[in-house]
């Protein structure tokens, strides 16, 4: 398993742009691709984990995040259209302004 | 000293770095799908190295193909709040504009290809254990069974959450619930 270290490495890399993404980004849009990006970046430290120990469980743990990601990605994405309808606008700043009054 | 594999590795592990780099700084939705399917197709890539070639399937089958594809769709049905320059990027696309994005999938692709020429040499070549297909779905329904009934509950929580979220708003089925409410 000689890669396994530094996949770890790598996911950790993938989840931190994920995090600034979620802090930074004031699209709903762009928000909503950076918990993608963390989800898979979470896959990816589960399959590394899987070679690091020589299991298959790991693996099978990306198996659970798949179904996970898809539900989540199928209600954001449906929230965001409402939120769009609702607000004429995605930019989050501006939605929790007008949601504030 | 540098192997094959380890040039596999390193560089799909880049590509997918910076192209997710890239999905944090664009400002076009439609360009930060296309970087976070190149993303994806980097970290299936650095699946099939670590010894697991049905997950890199599944990323590249289910996170590349169909959960970008939502996104797709709904940035295109919410484009003109998301893209403000769109027409002009449509209209004028400049030969720089293509580089960097080609480069990096011009770069991801030449070591998808070199990876699946050396394909079945991977597993020998070191001590990298393959977890083929079949002994993935072994361990899933002999270990896992319950997690599996709990997977596909999910995806009909899902499948129902949007299908009530995208219900049209002053569809004939609210008209019918308001007065409902109404008459309440």
């Amino acid at each position: 398993m000689p890669f396994a270290e530094p996949a770890l490495v790598v996911a950790s890399i993938l989840f931190l742009i994920g995090a600034v993404g979620i802090v930074v980004r004031r699209n709903l849009l762009f928000v909503l691709m950076s918990l993608e990006v963390m989800l898979n970046a979470a896959g990816l430290a589960f399959v590394a984990a899987s070679a690091l120990h020589g299991e298959p469980d790991g693996q099978i743990f990306f198996l659970f995040i798949l179904p996970v990601a898809s539900a989540e990605v199928a209600i954001g994405l449906a929230l965001a259209v409402l939120i769009y309808r609702k607000f004429r606008t995605l930019d989050l700043w501006s939605i929790a302004d007008s949601a504030g009054e | 000293m540098i192997t094959l594999d380890s040039a596999i590795f390193w560089t799909s592990a880049v590509v997918a770095i910076i192209s997710t780099l890239s999905v944090l700084l664009s400002r076009n939705p439609f360009h930060a799908v296309l970087y976070l399917i190149l993303s994806l197709f980097g970290v299936a890539m650095i699946f099939y190295t670590l010894g697991a070639p049905f997950l890199a399937a599944l990323e590249v089958i289910v996170y590349a193909g169909a959960i970008m594809v939502l996104f797709l769709f709904v940035v295109q049905m919410l484009s003109p709040a998301s893209v403000p320059d769109s027409a002009a990027d449509l209209k004028r696309p400049s030969v720089g504009q293509f580089i960097f994005p080609a480069g990096l999938a011009a770069v991801l692709l030449t070591t998808t290809v070199l990876a699946l020429y050396r394909s079945g040499s991977l597993a020998s070549a070191d001590d990298t254990n393959v977890v083929s297909a079949r002994e993935l779905g072994v361990a899933l329904f002999k270990n896992h069974y319950l997690g599996v009934e709990l997977a596909s509950l999910i995806l009909l929580i899902g499948m129902v959450g949007g299908m009530h979220l995208g219900r049209a708003a002053g569809s004939p089925d609210d008209a019918e619930e308001d007065e409902k409410v109404a008459v309440r």
